[in-house]
């Protein structure tokens, strides 16, 4: 077997530089400012500790809020973070190894966000333990937090395992300049891999199988998120959709992170020569059919509400689609869904700013449809007892809700500063079975 | 409409006849039987819960709550925050003042203690349990304050503690969940039914403060109600002569709360 026989490819010093270089100016800027408004955020969170609920916009009618928003939302991208890594694995896609990494990356740190959101939503963290000593299998509660918490164990592994082989690189590559701490670390993270076929077999096995399982566990937590919903009986949850819509709207939402974060990595980090626009293309395609999934979801949803306009559905319906929130909704639906679908849609405009200013406008959009799912089910009462409920929220939700978004970069540069940004060994193997398949091509030829 | 409405079927607390629910209770305990000798397994290590336990008590509490004396003058609602230390908005008994063609009129809005309640459902912690008089109760020391209970309500008769509670004179350090006073911040409280008072032989003080007699503590065991003034009827009797209805009937959850219209009302506007 031919193996291309270059000792240091480009692609790995791409990779191990961020590792190697000492953090420029820039970096440090930017990290520092993120990490200021993540200690805005947490002096919120800690005031609200102290102080209790009450510093938020809640309410006795509208008792969920900025929070639950967030869980859906930042659980929702992590999940599509995962999930375009594990397909793109499964299928086999020979482009994906420059940007598996950071999707998956991305899926833990958006994960690791997400799964603070319900114990800040707590009204008493302190008692959380009853969950466990307590804990009722009938309850949607209990299912997330079963969920999340084993969904989290496996995208630990699913960003594991492919990195074995990337840490003994570091170790072998970086033995002389690195520290005797970061040499430790690495050394035990590595595991002792010293690149075997026995090992890489083992390990390719392992991969495949976590991808297999990372789909349906993914599936399950954003079904699971939906039933928190599902299984009232207020206007607009009251669905058996909720599940697929929840799970395709994460997929969507997610997907368009990947993209926002590749653009944003690849131009910080240099990476222009691994990340091109055909990765763009590709993803912002899966974005493209997403978008229409949700699209016909969300029809498929207000159509069949709406025509039969049960009294309070249609006055939620009249409050979303026509009344106060209104605004908001078509912002979404103009911002967040058609021009997005547009700028896909159109050769023109694929170009990597305008895919990367479009997902944006996704992330940002699916993030007001789920505050749009979430509060007006609660601002619209189902008893006479109150009129229409309006929610503000405090500085302290906004604050806590801007630094859980500042804190998904910040971790992804950090964690890139100790490990490779590229999979340098799915990039060798991408290599080989190039190599591999050229020579095929030469003998059947001749 | 087609069909009957369930609501003006002859209501049916348990009277020593046979009634649908008996029945679907007998069909119940079958297949729960055969489920439990199937998978014992499945439950070895589970924390037990008191939310499946079957109320086998001496008395079995309902409501019934004649909308036609109700002139909305709160004084059920005043009685019970300030017997229950509640802030004002916490209406665990709310007075709500529907509008209609050429006026309005009043409905006390009151958790349902349904038999088949969905709050109990979702609690994650079982801190919502029903006690074996059927009535709906929070511990509040379990209570982890998720809030999911108060989205699942159909009725919005629960309410959170955002703020500290109002600390009566000589209040116990532990509440009982039967008598919640203080409540505990960060938990969410509901409507006890004053099952305290009844062990005292006393009425709930909602039922006791009204001065227009609308509001009967009531008890399927014994078939009987009884209002602040001492006015005693034959519940079943009462119910079924009266037209009595359940509020959101449809939603199957089975409340123990009845309700006498009498404003031309009709059961859908509620």
């Amino acid at each position: 077997m031919t193996s291309i026989a270059i000792s240091h490819p480009p692609y790995e010093d791409a990779a191990l530089r961020p590792v190697v270089n000492k953090a420029g100016l820039i970096w440090w800027s930017i990290f520092l400012g993120l990490s200021a408004v993540i200690a805005v955020g947490l002096v919120a969170y800690g005031y609200q500790l102290r102080e209790g609920l009450s510093v938020t916009g809640l309410s006795q009618r509208i008792s969920w809020g900025f929070y639950i928003s967030n869980l859906v939302f930042f659980i929702g991208i992590s999940y599509g973070g995962a999930i375009t890594s594990a397909i793109l694995r499964l299928t086999n896609a020979p482009w994906r190894a420059p940007l598996v990494r950071l999707a998956e990356a991305m899926a833990v740190s958006a994960l690791l966000v997400g799964a603070v959101f319900p114990i800040i939503d707590l009204g008493r963290p302190d008692h959380m333990y009853h969950l466990f000593i307590h804990g009722q299998v009938g309850s949607p509660v209990l299912w997330d937090v079963v969920a999340i918490s084993t969904y989290l164990a496996a995208s630990l592994l699913f960003i594991y395992l492919p990195l074995i082989p990337d840490i003994a690189l570091c170790r072998d590559r970086l033995a002389k300049t690195s520290g005797a701490l970061r040499r430790a670390m690495y050394r035990v993270l590595a595991l002792g891999w010293h690149g075997s076929d026995e090992q890489k077999r083992v390990l390719n096995q392992g991969m495949t199988a976590l991808a297999i399982l990372i789909i349906p566990l993914a599936v399950s937590v954003h079904s699971v998120l939906a039933w928190l919903f599902g299984v009232t009986v207020r206007p607009g949850w009251n669905s058996t959709i909720f599940a697929p819509y929840f799970v395709i709207g994460a997929m969507y939402s997610g997907v368009a992170t990947v993209i926002l974060v590749l653009a944003a990595f690849r131009w910080a980090y240099k990476l222009e020569d691994y990340i091109t626009l055909k990765h763009f293309r590709y993803l912002s395609y899966m974005m493209l059919v997403l978008a229409l999934a949700y699209l016909y979801f969300m029809v498929s949803e207000y159509l069949t509400e709406g025509y039969k306009l049960h009294e309070s559905t249609g006055a939620l319906l009249e409050l979303v689609l026509l009344g106060k929130l209104a605004p908001f909704f078509w912002l979404f639906v103009v911002g967040g869904i058609l021009l997005p679908v547009l700028v896909v849609a159109v050769p023109m405009t694929r170009t990597i700013p305008l895919l990367a200013l479009a997902s944006l406008a996704v992330v940002l959009g699916m993030w007001l449809k789920r505050f749009l799912i979430v509060v007006p089910s609660l601002a619209e009462s189902i008893t006479p007892a109150t009129k229409l409920t309006i929610y503000t929220p405090t500085w302290v939700e906004i604050s806590i809700t801007v630094a859980a978004a500042a804190a998904i970069p910040w971790m992804l540069m950090l964690f890139f500063r100790f490990f490779p940004i590229i999979s340098v060994f799915e990039m060798e193997e991408a290599a080989e079975a190039e190599v591999h398949r050229r020579e095929e091509i030469l003998r059947g030829g001749n | 409409m087609n069909g009957e409405n369930p609501g003006r079927e002859a209501p049916q607390p348990p009277a020593g006849k046979v009634s649908r629910r008996r029945v679907l209770g007998g069909v119940g305990a079958v297949v729960g039987a055969a489920a439990a000798t199937v998978i014992p397994l499945a439950t070895i290590g589970l924390p037990s819960t008191r939310a499946t336990e079957t109320p086998t008590a001496k008395r079995q509490w309902g409501m019934v709550i004649d909308l036609r004396l109700c002139d909305g003058c709160e004084k059920c609602t005043k009685a019970c925050q300030k017997e229950h230390s509640l802030p004002e908005e916490h209406t665990w008994l709310k007075i709500v003042e529907v509008p209609r063609e050429g006026g309005s009129y009043f409905f006390p809005k009151i958790c349902q203690q349904c038999e088949n309640p969905p709050c109990l459902k979702v609690c994650p912690t079982a801190a919502t349990f029903k006690n074996p008089e059927g009535v709906i109760l929070v511990e509040q020391d379990r209570c982890i304050g998720c809030r999911m209970c108060m989205a699942a309500c159909p009725y919005e008769a629960r309410y959170f503690n955002y703020e500290d509670p109002i600390i009566p004179a000589g209040a116990l350090d532990n509440p009982m969940p039967e008598f919640p006073v203080p409540q505990k911040k960060g938990t969410v409280g509901k409507c006890v039914l004053c099952v305290h008072n009844a062990d005292k032989g006393k009425l709930p003080f909602c039922v006791e403060a009204c001065s227009m007699d609308a509001l009967y503590i009531a008890d399927y065991n014994s078939d009987v109600m009884v209002n602040g003034s001492g006015h005693t009827h034959q519940l079943s009797k009462y119910l079924y002569e009266n037209d009595a209805f359940r509020y959101k009937e449809e939603l199957n959850t089975s409340p123990r709360v009845w309700y006498i219209a009498g404003h031309g009302q009709d059961y859908f506007e509620y």
